[in-house]
């Protein structure tokens, strides 16, 4: 129970940092604007990560109900899927929460305030949240190319009709 | 023995991307983030430099023996010509008021996305070749060689730009980033590289007068398709004429609205308001096109594709023209026609037939937008209107780039909004009206297989409209443009499902009370009205 208080009452400084660390994909001059994620409309999507990824670590620390991690990782994937990165660099910041949290609690592990079985137990609930990170990615990427199909076949669907009714 | 790596060296993972300077990161052609390169055919059928088959992720672009040589003489020759383009070559002072403004940078964190980054790609060559200072220090003055990578990292870049002038809202100095992209692009032309879906629809356009390349009889059907639609819904017979000499306006507009939904319903709007007000005007089947795609290729272009406009109004001896809704048509129209074509001495003042109103800011192009029109009729209380047609709709505004930019464009489109629909709601502050973000697509860019991109950039507008849809229910996404209207759908459906999108004359049709119509039991997309929405009592 240990590693769960600590989680609760270091939120922001873990959070914070965890936003800094998925920021470091970006190169230099976009990670310093990105950084500024209170500009809901001006920065769209530092706004969206900062959001995500609080939401995310609030589930964390309730058990990861997948219907209520996925609206969260939504706001993240749905930027990562469109965007340069290979599925694993689109998840890869997930798994780097592990080394955030090892690095933030250094001190309460040295002086044997959180237990070893509490915090394997915490990465593997980091491990599950990547497997629904990388489903989202899918899901994300699934509906990309049905928004694709969906826009070649309206570019014809009308002139299609008019030669003889012909519908997809 | 070969040099293997220790353990613990191999965990060592640097996950920032690369820290080499932009100078020196060439540019990876990835699917989904660059489209098609022109065709050979489309090339040759407007006579073209280079036309051949090439693919910009391939090593080998096939460019011209002498392309260096044909990029500093054009550019040269540029500089020479837009005394503009000089001053915005020397005047950047680099500020960065431009660089978080672009929807592609903000959609994309992708840094040679800042404008001010995107001009530089231009200035830098700029510097090396035409600046003392950049011959003499080179790179310590900001100067690089032109080599192949920067013409590729040109294509990349300029053809992410969608010339949305955005930007240069923003811009201390006035530079129009998007002039820079429109001269990069005449530059890149010179080499014949260019993307497909500019250079498919110039070629189509030149030959047929419009985009798709359909042929008269065709848009006439696909008109006729719009009118029996009407007829079905309201019971009202229309019957729209096509080149007839002597009518008082000809009615231009982008081919997108006759061909693809949901242009088709603004179409049927257009048709609907044109009709109740026994308007004397005709649609020319070779002026079949407002929209001008030359214009994202060269100003050359934009002028061969421009001319039939004032051509068919000449031939067919009408007084003045009447453009519908669209983005770029109207840049073009607003901003370049009066001089490359113009001027058009043989039309009339436009003067409202209806109201009487004269249109004196379109006394030079004699030719005046829609938007202007409509708000126009109803200040007058010209048309018979029932807001509760569209009382299914909860409707926010995108303000189109053009219009809203080039043309100021800000208040007579929410003023018909307003008047045929009870429920509308404009997005934030910093969204909208001279600010407003663009559909992502413009510029020539809407080929689906650009489709990755397209959702980068189109991402801080969807984001605008998630938070009007989740703060007021709204469900309908307005615009003036036909890119918009192809452009925004898959936007939408990407990033903010439930939310469809509706050209203006599309809801002024609905709300429309026609003489003689029969009970409306649906809008003009078949969706039924709640009860009692149709008659036509106000």
């Amino acid at each position: 129970m240990a590693l769960a208080e600590w989680m609760r009452q270091n939120k922001a400084p873990v959070v914070t940092k965890w936003f800094q660390v998925l920021l470091a994909d970006y190169a230099g001059e976009s990670g310093r604007f990105l950084e500024k994620y209170q500009e809901q409309f001006a920065n769209p999507m530092g706004y969206a990560f900062f959001q995500g990824l609080e939401g995310l670590f609030e589930q964390l620390l309730e058990g990861l109900e997948p219907h209520r991690v996925r609206p969260c990782l939504d706001k993240i994937m749905r930027i990562r899927a469109v965007e340069d990165f290979s599925p694993s660099q689109a998840v890869d910041f997930v798994f780097r929460l592990k080394g955030v949290v090892r690095e933030q609690l250094s001190g309460e592990i040295q002086a044997n305030r959180v237990s070893t079985p509490e915090i394997l137990a915490f990465e593997t609930m980091i491990d599950n949240l990547a497997l629904l990170a990388f489903d989202q990615y899918m899901l994300c990427r699934e509906h990309l190319n049905e928004v694709r199909i969906n826009e070649i076949k309206n570019r014809t669907a009308r002139l299609l009709a008019r030669a003889g009714g012909a519908t997809f | 023995m070969a040099s293997v790596p220790k353990p613990d060296q191999l965990l060592k993972i640097d996950h920032r991307p690369p820290q080499t300077g932009w100078m020196d990161t060439p540019v990876v052609f990835k699917k989904g983030t660059y489209s098609h390169a022109a065709k050979a055919k489309n090339l040759e059928a407007v006579d073209l430099p280079n036309p051949r088959d090439w693919s910009p992720d391939q090593q080998d672009w096939k460019l011209p023996e002498n392309w260096k040589e044909i990029v500093l003489e054009g550019l040269r020759e540029r500089l020479s010509r837009y005394r503009s383009l000089q001053i915005f070559m020397d005047i950047c002072v680099r500020c960065g008021a431009c660089a978080d403004k672009c929807h592609f940078f903000i959609g994309s964190g992708d840094p040679k996305n800042m404008p001010v980054l995107r001009a530089e790609l231009l200035r830098s060559v700029y510097r090396k070749d035409f600046t003392t200072a950049g011959k003499i220090l080179g790179k310590f003055a900001g100067a690089r060689e032109l080599t192949t990578d920067v013409i590729k990292e040109w294509f990349y870049y300029f053809f992410q730009c969608t010339e949305c002038r955005r930007c240069s809202v923003f811009c201390p100095y006035g530079i129009d980033t998007a002039e820079i992209t429109i001269i990069v692009r005449e530059l890149l032309n010179l080499l014949g590289c260019n993307i497909d879906w500019i250079a498919g629809p110039v070629a189509n356009c030149y030959r047929t007068g419009n985009h798709l390349g359909i042929q008269p009889h065709t848009f006439k059907d696909m008109v006729e398709f719009c009118v029996e639609d009407i007829e079905k819904l309201t019971g009202v017979k229309i019957e729209p004429t096509f080149n007839r000499k002597g009518a008082e306006i000809l009615f231009v507009t982008p081919s997108g609205d006759v061909f693809a939904d949901p242009g088709t319903y603004t179409l049927m709007g257009y048709l609907m308001l044109f009709h109740e007000l026994g308007l004397d005007y005709t649609w020319s089947t070779y002026a079949s096109d407002g929209g001008n795609f030359g214009f994202f290729h060269s100003m050359e272009m934009a002028k061969r594709l421009n001319y039939k406009i004032y051509a068919e109004a000449k031939r067919l001896g009408v007084k003045w023209i009447l453009g519908g809704e669209c983005g770029h048509m109207w840049r073009v129209i607003h901003q370049y026609m009066d001089t490359m074509n113009g001027p058009a001495d043989f039309l009339e003042v436009p003067v409202s037939p209806i109201t009487g109103t004269r249109f004196d800011h379109a006394g030079s192009t004699k030719m005046v937008h829609i938007a202007e029109f409509t708000a126009d009729l109803i200040r007058h209380n010209k048309l018979k209107l029932d807001a509760r047609r569209n009382d299914h709709f909860k409707v926010t505004f995108h303000d189109s780039c053009n219009p809203a930019r080039s043309m100021g464009l800000f208040e007579e489109p929410r003023y018909v909004l307003r008047n045929v629909c009870n429920h509308f709601y404009d997005m934030p502050e910093g969204t909208i009206r001279e600010q407003t973000f663009c559909c992502g697509s413009g510029g020539g860019l809407n080929s689906d297989e650009f489709s990755e991109m397209r959702m980068r950039g189109g991402f801080p507008r969807a984001n605008a409209v998630r938070y009007v849809r989740e703060k007021y229910g709204v469900n309908t996404l307005a615009c003036i443009c036909a890119v918009d209207r192809a452009a925004l759908p898959p936007l939408m459906q990407y990033w903010v499902p439930g939310v469809e999108v509706a050209g203006l004359h599309e809801l002024v049709g609905n709300a429309l009370i026609m003489s003689g119509e029969v009970p409306r039991t649906s809008d003009l997309r078949g969706n039924p009205l709640a009860e009692g929405d149709g008659d036509g009592d106000v």
